[in-house]
């Protein structure tokens, strides 16, 4: 489709399109989970009429409001990004991707902004009970955009509910259920939440620690700490579950990212599950290095997580891109070969129905059907172009898991010192709780680093590789917005960061409290 | 329900759908008019605060339908999301570039420590008001003027212009509605502003005063640009599809036919500038502080025919003057039929949103903005 490679151009709007994401994904994550600890805190106010959470609320209301303008910001542009840089991709499958972002804006984009301009400036504007439903509704809202774009993010790493349109050259959509219910979109939707209510929880515990630490608000953080490290606690178990669904699903859809992740070359039965180590940076696939430097293993534990089964055999990266006859896996170099087929009879289906020659069309036609599995293969250049890089997604993977097991127990200490009353004595705590806050962005970040590149070289999953995704564009022209958007985002990320810590400093509002409260 | 519909009325609803949303974007404009007005109509640091205030509430409102609005076209018109996005690279980077700052600006402007301090977020808030709605209106002037792109075999697209979308801007027609709909939305945030905010003190006549005449001088000052783009309109030579062969070529007074043809679009258009006339008069010379629902109205009608326009009635609406023959219609760049029928049944919910956005939109301004609220400096509410 595309005759001249232009591929500096293709890496500098992925480097775009990881660097806007990127950026969007550090503000989100906090407005996913604070939307609903913000409805927790107001919940209370409503249910008890105490003065005290009411101020609760608007303190971390105020945080939000800070998190959320830039979140916005910096969604439009991933909104426009995949028609500006990728407008191959946009057009080729934009019948099925198109439909969640519009779903999006009429189910959840307009719920925010509605609701969040009543809950920041109703408060003396509508009825208790208004305001209170404002608040929720702008947690569900919130959400109901994660949904939409993770059910298109969902599609692209596992395309179903489609079929390929000849005439077109394009894909079209054919089921919308199996798009919105499709096991990748649930475990995405359910995890990437899931974790980012963790993100938010010690959000709230890191602020809250720091005053406890300064001996100040004290009765707002510690009550702020309770709710949050419940919260926390529930998600977490919520994220470690789904975050093991999403891995046995990576299994099933995405073998190839598994793999990577794990850095599994050579395919096992009884796999081990690396708990920690340090990846051969010279290994290549097929090559004869060792894939670790230094590694510690889980025996079988692979076998027992991919396949829920023991003793299963879990497909290596060499498996999959040479092959492996035993298990039935067939190797990238024959697809390559098919979709090169694929391509050239789609090309001459095309000239003959030009030419208005049915027959050899038809033909054509009936013969590329067998082929058009591998279409997409026909685009790379050679077998090992298949495998992801496997340093960067095999941290990233392992840095996110092992935090997400030890945020739990954080949680935990928490819960169970702030409930005791005897939070405020324990130093150490509270700054490892203020140690909390960029771990978890590191988490979140990791994750969609996980899933993102290990998705490579395709932007669809085995249809389209990034390649052809593109648009047609010079490298200088990606590169001049690239470092534009680099800069805006950069100073309006330091503007955040500073009025944020500024807000923190100065602290909730607690004057003319009545007495009894305070 | 929709499954009975067969693809081509499929598309037609679509673009229905969109020209209404696209046309509501340009009343909810109202915001990018306020946001000019704040240099101004604004003499005293307590008038900036009330205009920021009350435009502050809404513009979540103007900037989400803007991203509906592409968020549609991507669903139901695929291929003109990916032809103009991918080729028109420069003029919607720009236009993107001022959406960007106006999101941060209000709730940063005022707030202590914000880096670049409040100056600056009122400049970018000028710049999405002036340049962003200028460029805006070049670029939907470009579905009457054509612009320079060549689709291949596989619909990928080639632009041929160096300047990829910003020679949009060197064109007069599309310059001229563009500075139309800058002048039209400073027009619409006046009249808006005199509906959201309370003037009863004294301190506050003179700015009521200011923005009545804003309201009026401003759409006397864009009436030049709307006379010249609507006799272009009924005069240029226009985009058509030949019905016999399917192909795209040149007719002599196109959109005039395109007119004639649809009494519906004429009529819109006719009735849409009487009531924003009607509006914007009523705000100047009588006290009535409801214009900005004449404006409002009068303005999505203008749109409605403007899009109509633009589509309908064998139109390219996205026609290119370099190859003919790659030109977009609604036909040629829609979603499958499929996928038109489940977007319909998701759009059933839009009655619903516009529905729950006018009761609260009610409920927060049934009483209007006043000056203790904006001025209470123990608030952090307040922008
Ligand atoms: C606070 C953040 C956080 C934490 C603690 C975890 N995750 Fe996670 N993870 C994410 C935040 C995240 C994310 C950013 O939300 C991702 C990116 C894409 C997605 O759906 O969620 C993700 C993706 C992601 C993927 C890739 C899914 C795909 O490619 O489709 C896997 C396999 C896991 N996670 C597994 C886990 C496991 C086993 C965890 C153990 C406790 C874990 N995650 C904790
Ligand atoms: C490439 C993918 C994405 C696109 C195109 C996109 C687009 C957008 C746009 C246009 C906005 C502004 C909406 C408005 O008018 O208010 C936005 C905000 C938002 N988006 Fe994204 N987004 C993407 C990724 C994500 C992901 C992965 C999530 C969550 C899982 C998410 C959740 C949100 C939320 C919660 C907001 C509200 C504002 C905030 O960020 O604080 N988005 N996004
Ligand atoms: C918000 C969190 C996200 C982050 C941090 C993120 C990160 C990344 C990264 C690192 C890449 C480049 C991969 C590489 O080239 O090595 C990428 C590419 C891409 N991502 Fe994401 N992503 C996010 C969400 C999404 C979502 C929600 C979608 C779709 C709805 C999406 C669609 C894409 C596309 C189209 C590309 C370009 C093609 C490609 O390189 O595969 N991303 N993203």
């Amino acid at each position: 489709m595309i005759d001249q490679l232009n591929l500096t151009m293709v890496n500098w709007a992925r480097a775009q399109f990881a660097m806007t994401a990127m950026y969007h994904w550090l503000f989100v994550p906090l407005t996913l989970g604070l939307s609903f600890l913000l409805a927790f805190f107001e919940t209370l106010y409503v249910k008890t009429g105490k003065e005290e959470w009411k101020r609760i609320t608007k303190f971390w209301m105020l945080l939000f409001a800070i998190n959320f303008a830039i979140g916005v910001a910096t969604g439009i542009i991933l909104e426009f990004e995949f028609g500006t840089n990728w407008s191959n991709y946009s057009w080729m499958v934009g019948d099925i991707f198109g439909a969640p972002l519009a779903a999006e804006g009429i189910f959840a984009f307009f719920l925010e902004a509605s609701f969040f301009a009543v809950m920041f400036f109703g408060w003396e504007r509508v009825s208790k009970k208004t305001h209170l439903f404002s608040t929720w509704m702008v947690a569900i809202g919130t959400n109901l955009s994660a949904l939409w774009i993770l059910v298109a993010n969902g599609w692209m790493q596992y395309p179903v509910g489609m079929n390929f349109n000849p005439d077109k050259a394009r894909f079209e959509m054919v089921n919308f259920w199996e798009v919105l219910f499709s096991p990748v979109a649930i475990s995405k939707f359910t995890h990437a939440t899931s974790s980012s209510f963790q993100l938010a929880s010690l959000f709230v515990i890191g602020v809250s620690a720091w005053f406890l630490l300064k001996k100040r608000h004290r009765d707002m953080a510690k009550k702020s700490i309770i709710v949050a490290s419940v919260f926390g606690l529930l998600s977490s178990a919520f994220v470690i579950f789904t975050g093991d669904e999403a891995a046995y699903t990576n299994a099933r859809v995405q073998p190839m990212k598994l793999a990577a992740f794990e850095g599994l070359y050579d395919g096992e039965t009884n796999a081990g599950l690396v708990a920690a180590g340090i990846v051969n940076p010279q290994k290549k696939p097929g090559d004869d290095q060792a894939p670790f430097l230094f590694e510690v293993k889980v025996p079988g534990l692979l076998s027992l997580l991919a396949n829920r089964e023991p003793g299963s055999f879990v497909p290596g990266i060499n498996d999959l891109v040479y092959g492996n006859r035993e298990h039935n896996i067939m190797g990238v170099a024959e697809k390559i070969e098919k979709g090169k087929i694929a391509i050239e009879l789609l090309r001459q289906y095309k000239d003959a129905k030009k030419e208005n020659d049915m027959e050899r069309a038809d033909s054509a036609l009936a013969n590329f059907n067998k082929y058009k599995d591998y279409m997409g293969f026909g685009y790379l250049n050679s077998p090992e172009e298949a495998a992801p890089p496997v340093g960067l997604t095999f941290y990233s993977f392992h840095i996110m898991v092992i935090l997400g097991t030890l945020f739990p127990l954080l949680f935990l200490l928490f819960l169970l010192f702030a409930s005791k009353d005897t939070i405020s004595g324990k130093t150490w705590l509270l700054r490892l709780g203020i140690l909390g806050v960029p771990l978890a962005y590191i988490a979140s970040q990791a994750g969609w680093i996980v899933a993102e590149v290990g998705r490579q070289p395709w932007t669809i999953q085995n249809l389209l590789p990034v390649s052809v995704a593109r648009s047609n564009l010079t490298a200088g022209t990606v590169q001049t917005t690239f470092f534009l958007f680099l800069a805006l985002f950069t100073i309006l990320l330091i503007a955040e960061i500073r009025i944020m810590l500024k807000q923190i400093q100065i602290g909730p509002d607690f004057s003319g409290m009545p007495d009894n409260e305070i | 329900m929709f499954g009975k519909l067969d693809l081509m009325q499929l598309q037609q609803l679509w673009w229905i759908i969109v020209s209404i949303v696209g046309s509501l974007f340009l009343f909810l404009t109202f915001v990018q008019g306020g946001q000019t007005l704040l240099s101004s109509a604004a003499r005293t640091d307590l008038e900036k605060s009330m205009i920021i205030n009350s435009i502050g509430r809404k513009w979540e409102l103007t900037f989400t339908t803007l991203v509906l609005f592409g968020g549609a076209l991507f669903a139901a018109f695929p291929l003109f999301y990916a032809t103009s996005f991918g080729g028109a690279y420069w003029v919607w980077i720009a236009i993107l570039f001022t959406f960007v700052v106006q999101a941060v600006s209000f709730e940063y402007r005022k707030k202590p420590n914000n880096l670049l301090g409040p100056r600056t977020y009122e400049i970018f808030l000028f710049l999405n008001g002036s340049v962003g709605i200028l460029l805006i209106g070049a670029a939907v002037g470009t579905f009457f003027t054509g612009s320079s792109f060549q689709l291949d075999d596989y619909n990928l697209v080639m632009w041929q212009h160096p300047l990829r979308g910003l020679e949009a801007a060197f064109n007069l027609f599309n310059v001229a509605l563009g500075l139309f709909l800058v002048f039209l939305a400073r027009s619409l945030g006046a009249m808006y502003l005199i509906n959201n905010i309370d003037f009863r003190l004294d301190l506050m006549r003179n700015l009521e005063k200011r923005l009545r005449r804003a309201a009026f001088n401003n759409l006397i000052a864009g009436l030049p640009f709307l006379l010249f783009v609507l006799f272009k309109l009924v005069t240029m030579e226009g985009f058509t599809i030949d019905p016999d062969t399917g192909g795209v070529i040149m007719e002599a007074g196109k959109y005039l036919h395109n007119l004639l043809a649809m009494p519906l679009a004429l009529g819109l258009l006719l009735i849409g500038l009487v009531l924003v006339v009607l509006g914007v008069l009523s705000c100047r010379y009588s006290r009535t502080n409801r214009s900005i629902w004449f404006g409002g109205l009068g303005t999505v009608l203008v749109g409605l025919a403007i899009f109509f326009t633009a589509g309908f009635n064998n139109t390219p609406f996205y026609p290119s003057s370099f190859d003919l023959n790659s030109s977009l219609s609604i036909y040629n760049a829609s979603s499958s039929r499929y996928t038109l029928t489940a977007m319909s049944y998701i759009a059933l919910a839009v009655p619903f949103v516009l529905a729950y956005i006018a009761y609260f939109w009610h409920l927060m301004d049934r009483e209007k903005l006043s000056t203790g609220e904006v001025s209470d400096f123990t608030s952090k509410e307040i922008y």
